[in-house]
């Protein structure tokens, strides 16, 4: 298998409404994604990641740009590009005429295995997954985090080269979310190349070797964790809410020693920093100075919350 | 869990073709079928089953008992009511069967489910596994066909059985496979159009002036007295699967000319498979 699992260049997905006006939900994205990795895709809602996510799995035509798994062209030969995938979609689409077992053996029929090698594989997946005793279940009766499980099992089931996985744990109690965890990393030690979007940050954190930021259709930044804290500079993020405009005290913030920027909205400023504590310190008492009660104060540390707050300028939204 | 193995023949994927995809697909949706076969073949014979002991067996001897019923013990050189039943019940099950077994599951799948996101992502191009789904109807709208065949030949009253001619067998194959495919293509085509939300009314409205105006219980030739009539029913799909399979069961009675219907047929499937698949394709790939 080559040496990338994913390669997009300049990929580019725009929607016509019906009044003509074109919306694009991917605009120029480039993305590597090298053979092993678990990778993460974070971006706000409507970022763009279930459209790159559809694009790559052959579920969405590309109106631009190229994008290629393990070397093959998504757009050019989707059939070849199918063969090498396995999907984990939203929302549930286990097969609901069929048993557990069932959904495991006709994922490896489809991708062409015989019925034999196919068995043989639906009941290694159910061992490995917990499910044996469920093999016989219709899916209809399965709980969430179950149903979750045959998901992923049924997605590997034709031992796909790239995994793909769309929210995989949203809606999930977090018990099972952990759980879920556990079977990616292990999965990812077994050389299981997986890309993953999610709406929990902490997910990434956790579990990912390498992610990217998405935002209005374009990747924003890839790297490690580490990687990604180092090009925001290390910097503390102080929002501040106050119970009257914020405009004069960030005039006086820009030109304050320690802020890096400031930026302000209403009654919101938002300072960055090096130094927390002194310019903590400092806004208290200039806005004591300036008659503003303070209402509120979040702090928030280099993370990738600040990370993504930094390159978005949004709040991470679940 | 401690850990998800991959074995090692995991170096030996499978690299089946679309062919074998295909197959497995197939194979997957009679399975599904199979698990439901009692109830389908109820739902299959009862009408019509019913329909042939009412006006084969009862409404006759009721007749020939000097009660009022439209039916009296057959005049010598004109077919038995059950002669020209035999094919149009036949044509109505293909149909009625076809319909019900293809449009309902299909659009769950496509709408209210999203199941079919699932199949999409089997390694077949979006049209082929369109093709497969109207494949998997037509062996369906077959099998209708044929449980109804023995109720509608054996139940009747003395002196009323079917006259048919089993000579022109071929030409039966051939119509019963066409029409079965016919109607699949038409019911994922309507699959693709109707919201599912109204789907139970659509049915109602579609099924029974259907029926009722298909040439089921009369053949077409004989609706020369009503010529309007004669003319309008021609936009009904199912007049072509009746007169086709008159023309292959009772050559003797007045029907379509058979080169007419088979091409009427083969252009219906043409087309619906064609604007179905398409369609299809267009619901499933963004």
């Amino acid at each position: 298998m080559p040496d990338l699992a994913i390669q997009t260049i300049e990929l580019g997905k725009t929607y016509r409404s019906h009044g003509g006006e074109a919306r694009a939900a991917v605009n120029g994205l480039s993305l590597e994604v090298r053979t092993g990795e678990l990778f993460a895709l974070l971006g706000p809602n409507g970022a763009g990641k279930s459209t790159t996510v559809g694009i790559l799995t052959t579920r969405v035509k590309p109106t631009s740009g190229t994008a290629k798994i393990a070397g093959t062209d998504v757009a050019a030969d989707p059939v070849a590009v199918k063969q090498r995938i396995g999907v984990v979609t939203q929302h549930n689409t286990l097969d609901r005429q069929l048993t557990v077992m069932e959904n495991l053996e006709f994922r490896g029929r489809y991708a062409g295995m015989s019925t034999r090698q196919a068995r043989k594989r639906a009941d290694e997946l159910l061992e490995v997954f917990s499910l044996t005793d469920r093999a016989g279940a219709l899916v209809q009766t399965l709980s969430g985090g179950l149903a979750q499980r045959v998901l992923i099992a049924r997605a590997i089931a034709h031992r796909p080269d790239v995994l793909f996985l769309d929210e995989p744990t949203s809606g999930l109690d977090p018990q099972t979310r952990v759980n879920l965890w556990d079977i990616l990393r292990s999965m990812r030690t077994e050389g299981q190349t997986i890309l993953l979007t999610t709406h929990y940050l902490e997910e990434a954190e956790n579990l990912c070797d390498r992610m990217g930021v998405i935002d209005h259709g374009k990747l924003l930044t890839t790297g490690t964790l580490a990687e990604l804290k180092e090009q925001v500079g290390d910097e503390t993020v102080l929002t501040f809410t106050f119970s009257g405009a914020t405009e004069e005290l960030a005039g006086k913030a820009q030109h304050a020693e320690a802020v890096t920027t400031a930026e302000h909205e209403g009654q919101v400023l938002r300072l960055h920093t090096k130094e927390p504590e002194r310019v903590l310190e400092w806004t208290l008492q200039t806005a004591a100075e300036l008659r503003l009660p303070l209402q509120d104060v979040q702090i928030l540390r280099p993370s990738l919350e600040s990370v993504f707050l930094s390159l978005t300028g949004r709040e991470y939204r679940e | 869990m401690t850990t998800v193995a991959i074995p090692a023949e995991a170096a030996v994927r499978p690299r089946g073709g679309k062919a074998h995809a295909f197959f497995a697909l197939l194979a997957r949706d009679l399975r599904v079928a199979r698990r439901d076969l009692v109830s389908f073949s109820i739902r299959s014979i009862m009408q019509p089953a019913l329909f042939v002991f009412v006006f084969a067996y009862v409404l006759p001897r009721l007749g020939s008992h000097g009660g009022a019923s439209p039916f009296g013990a057959t005049p010598p050189g004109v077919p038995s009511f059950s002669t020209i039943l035999v094919p149009g019940l036949v044509a109505t099950s293909i149909m009625v069967q076809g319909l019900l077994a293809v449009t309902a599951p299909l659009m769950m799948e496509l709408s209210y489910t999203r199941e079919i996101e699932d199949r999409v992502l089997a390694p077949l191009p979006a049209w082929g596994l369109g093709i497969e789904k109207i494949t998997a109807g037509a062996v369906q709208a077959l099998l209708a066909g044929l449980l109804v065949f023995p109720f509608v030949l054996l139940i009747h009253a003395k002196g009323q059985a079917p006259v048919l001619d089993f000579s022109r067998w071929p030409l039966l194959v051939g119509v019963l496979l066409l029409a079965s495919v016919f109607t699949s293509a038409f019911a994922m085509l309507l699959g693709m159009v109707i919201d599912p939300r109204k789907l139970s009314t659509i049915f109602a409205i579609i099924i029974v002036p259907m029926t009722m105006l298909g040439c089921v219980y009369y053949p077409w030739a004989q609706l020369s007295s009503i010529r309007w009539l004669q003319y309008i029913v021609l936009a009904n799909p199912l007049v072509y699967i009746s007169e086709a399979l008159r023309s292959a069961l009772t050559p003797e009675i007045p029907h379509i000319h058979v080169w007419i219907l088979l091409l009427v047929i083969c252009g219906g499937i043409a087309l619906t498979v064609t604007i179905a698949s398409r369609a299809f394709v267009r619901r499933v790939v963004d």
